[in-house]
């Protein structure tokens, strides 16, 4: 396994592989109407209809036609991702954002379920371990399992047996 | 009406708390002198349906007779109401959907009464669960949520009418489905609990219980997705699912509910993970009751949660007797839990399950913290923070995949073990097959790279190619096994193959269904929209698709006014349709809805709203999505209901082949 990989890491494709797989998630960005899909969509409507701000279809919404205005208008200026997320956090509360950030408190969100993933994963394999190495807990009079050798025996045999 | 209800109600609770505690009596004092006890209970537990179904009738007749002395009538109905939306009136509010809830379950507990021969202990412990979850219904509708409590003051001429987002077919049938999945889960608890408290040997409970879980995953599934549609056909935002904290309540038991329906196959069939299946049901209906308890008591905000109310600490109350009661019978008895068998191989149909179960777990732990997020959030920091959509997907959709992955290799696991060459070759032809899907498709345009969505997108639709491989390749592999022997066409025997193993067969229908509804979820990350003032004549062009609004009409009917729109479809120079998007102002309620206009195909939806009339200009405004894949979602939801009725369907006697010269005799299909 790890040879293989240090074999790959010496080619020059390989390389040029990571190069371009770095690259490839900058290509078209800047796109103003996309900057401005993505970042509507990071964006709640703050009128109290629970909706992502440009999913919002409330005609006549009080706050939801000016912050698409004001969105436009940050995106038109050139203001970066941030400024501009933050200056809707300054003016509208930090709930207009649609999910936490990952700053503060807030990462304790973003961390938690991979960490319950990670938990659960080395908590799975122990527990397999467990069980792989635990004597069974066997009825009087029980025959014990067939393993092993034996066991591959019968299975071979069970396989050809089967076999049309 | 209200004191005939009332009384009914008050009824019920006595015939529960009798059926309760003479069930409880009977089984602790034991023996011959105690039978006609719990008999007694027994009936008690049959009587509260009849009463319970009277308090029902009172206030759906109430809602016909436009009777709004009953405020609960008044606040949800009014006279030129609908009739099918009058009888849905039941479940349209807080109180009517607390009886709606014990009405079922009253239901469920009087099949469950009637079917005590199967096994008279086992079904007297669970009755007695069942009757104690009852009463605790029967309180709350009593004492802290009334649906007969009267007017005050002068009796009003009519009601404030039925909320105008709930008058729509599906919201007829939505609700009920989704209660029958809620309230079902109680019965695999009361019988899991019973098995507990009573010691009960073997897996019996396993197999009584089979079918009540799998009936109860199949209503919840069909309650969540008619809610998904009912989103997509009228909250007119272009989508299905929101990630709101009721649809959130209703996601979770799901989620470890299926992972019960996998994991309980390990204990039928190889005596294992017996504490896991008990607490993944105890988890399943506490999740039940925590979704009731989260929509109910305000404690976070949701578009369609009920009224905040008194009755969450009823509900806070009730979950923690609940635990106790679970924790205080697994500590008394979970000797009796003990595995039977050992893993074997980590190449396995044991662990595959195993890593089910951890990634479903997961999946829901992440939508539960999640929904509570922003409370944890105010009372540790004080600042209220928003968990929506983006969150969700971005934790969620990787463990969805892994989860298709899995889902891809289980049926080619064996039990106990599976040697590695074996896997290989089941598994090569499929990973080609998605392999060259992904190939196919980025060669037709789809560009991973550029976006995040897109990359998902791309695994989703390789991913369910690969399960949709293994699914077929299994149904293949065995129907060819029995054409050999009984010379039927290849189709008639996957039917016969099926047939003997129903459950095998309709679990991976409903697999079949879950990649269809997977591959419609992918369509969403090319979505298209566009939003505009449309007058005669103005064309919109979207994805490929010219719509030419023709003209505006209105309608009038006694519930509510309406406004059309006319829009002619193009697809290129052809026209292919007409849609009419509609909005409406409802009378009594004097709000406003709209009812957007779809155009399915397999490729994609055309879907209008009309928003209504910019205030400044007067012109109307149309938005227009084009949402592909969409029919994918409910062909896979349909799909998913056919595996289940199959799975529901009992085994046929396996065929016995005739043997050649050195084969045994051998049922095909039969195992799992």
């Amino acid at each position: 396994m790890f040879p293989l990989i240090r074999n790959l890491k010496s080619r020059p494709a390989f390389k040029l592989s990571l190069l371009m797989l770095a690259i490839l998630p900058l290509l078209g960005a800047g796109d103003q109407s996309a900057r401005v899909s993505d970042l509507g969509h990071r964006m709640m409507c703050v009128c109290g209809c629970n909706q992502i701000l440009l999913e919002c279809n409330h005609v006549g919404c009080a706050y939801s036609e000016r912050m698409r205005g004001e969105l436009i208008a940050a995106v038109d200026r050139g203001d970066n991702d941030d400024l501009t997320l933050q200056w809707f956090v300054q003016k509208y509360g930090t709930t207009v954002m649609a999910a936490p950030t990952k700053t503060g408190f807030n990462r304790v969100a973003w961390i938690t379920p991979y960490l319950a993933l990670a938990l659960g994963l080395t908590l799975v394999i122990f527990i397999i371990r467990a069980w792989r190495a635990r004597p069974l807990a066997l009825p009087p009079g029980a025959v014990l399992p067939v393993e092993g050798l034996e066991l591959e025996r019968f299975r071979e045999q069970a396989r050809k047996e089967t076999e049309t | 009406m209200s004191q005939i209800g009332s009384f009914a109600l008050l009824l019920a609770l006595a015939l529960s708390v009798y059926s309760f505690l003479a069930g409880l009596a009977a089984l602790v004092r034991g023996g011959p002198s105690s039978e006609r006890l719990g008999e007694t209970a027994r009936r008690a537990g049959i009587a509260v349906f009849a009463v319970v179904v009277l308090a029902g009738l009172v206030l759906v007749v109430a809602a016909f007779q436009n009777d709004f002395s009953i405020a609960y009538i008044y606040h949800h109905s009014n006279r030129d109401l609908p009739a099918p939306y009058k009888f849905a009136t039941l479940w349209s509010g807080q109180e009517g959907s607390l009886l709606f809830w014990s009405l079922l379950l009253a239901t469920y507990g009087l099949v469950l009464r009637l079917r005590y021969k199967t096994d008279v202990r086992l079904f007297a412990y669970a009755s007695v669960v069942i009757a104690a979850v009852q009463v605790f219904f029967l309180l709350v509708l009593n004492f802290a949520a009334n649906p007969f409590g009267v007017m005050q003051g002068s009796l009003p001429a009519d009601g404030t009418g039925l909320n105008p987002l709930l008058q729509y077919p599906e919201m007829v049938i939505h609700p009920p489905m989704l209660y029958l999945g809620y309230v079902g889960f109680t019965v695999p608890f009361a019988f899991a609990l019973a098995a507990l408290a009573m010691r009960y040997p073997g897996e019996k409970w396993i197999h009584i219980t089979r079918r009540w879980t799998m009936v109860t995953w199949g209503f919840l599934t069909c309650g969540i997705f008619l809610g998904a549609h009912w989103a997509y056909s009228v909250l007119g935002w272009g989508g299905y699912w929101g990630w709101d904290p009721v649809e959130n309540a209703s996601l979770m038991p799901w989620l470890t509910g299926t992972a019960f329906l996998h994991s309980v196959m390990m204990q039928e069939k190889r005596g294992m993970l017996k504490t896991w299946n008990m607490w993944l049901i105890f988890s399943t209906f506490m999740l039940s009751i925590f979704g009731t308890f989260l929509t109910r008591s305000g404690v976070v905000s949701s578009v369609h949660a009920f009224a905040q109310s008194s009755i969450g600490d009823w509900f806070v109350t009730f979950l923690a007797l609940i635990f106790a009661t679970c924790v205080l019978f697994y500590v008394k008895n979970h000797a009796h839990l003990r595995s039977e068998h050992k893993l074997e191989s980590l190449v396995s149909r044991e662990s595959s399950f195993v890593f089910n179960n951890l990634l479903l777990l997961v999946a829901c732990f992440t939508v539960l913290w999640g929904t509570l997020f922003p409370v944890l959030s105010e009372w540790v920091t004080g600042t209220k923070v928003t968990v929506g959509a983006p969150f969700f997907n971005r934790v969620n959709i990787p463990v969805a995949l892994l989860l298709l992955l899995l889902t891809a290799l289980g049926p080619l696991l064996a039990w106990r073990k599976t040697s590695v060459e074996s896997l290989k070759r089941n598994f090569m032809w499929p990973a080609i097959g998605a392999l060259g899907t992904g190939v196919i498709l980025t060669a037709l345009g789809m560009r991973p790279w550029k976006d995040i969505s897109y990359l998902y997108s791309l695994m989703t639709i390789m991913l369910s190619v690969l399960v949709g491989l293994t699914v077929i390749s299994e149904f293949v592999r065995g129907g060819h096994v029995i054409r050999r022997h009984t010379g039927q066409n290849l189709f008639s025997s996957m039917l016969q193959l099926a047939h003997r193993n129903t459950r095998r067969y309709g679990g991976y229908i409903v697999h079949f269904g879950v990649i269809v509804i997977m591959i419609g979820f992918a369509g969403s990350a090319f979505n298209q929209e566009k939003e505009q003032e449309m007058g005669f004549g103005d064309k919109i062009n979207i994805a490929g698709y010219t719509l030419v609004c023709r003209s505006y009409t209105q309608d009038y009917n006694p519930n509510y006014e309406s406004e059309w729109a006319i829009f002619d479809v193009y697809r290129g120079d052809k026209q292919i349709g007409t849609l009419n998007p509609e909005r409406r102002f409802y009378k009594a309620s004097q709000q406003t809805s709209t009812i957007p206009a779809t155009r399915s195909s397999a490729r994609d939806d055309l879907y209008l709203v009309y928003e209504g009339q910019n205030p400044q200009t007067g012109r109307p405004i149309i938005r227009v999505h084009v949402n592909p894949l969409v029919m994918w979602i409910w062909v896979g939801v349909w799909t998913m209901i056919v595996g289940t009725v199959v799975a529901l369907i009992p085994n046929a006697v396996p065929v016995r082949v005739v043997a050649p010269a050195r084969m045994h005799a051998q049922p095909v299909g039969a195992g799992d």
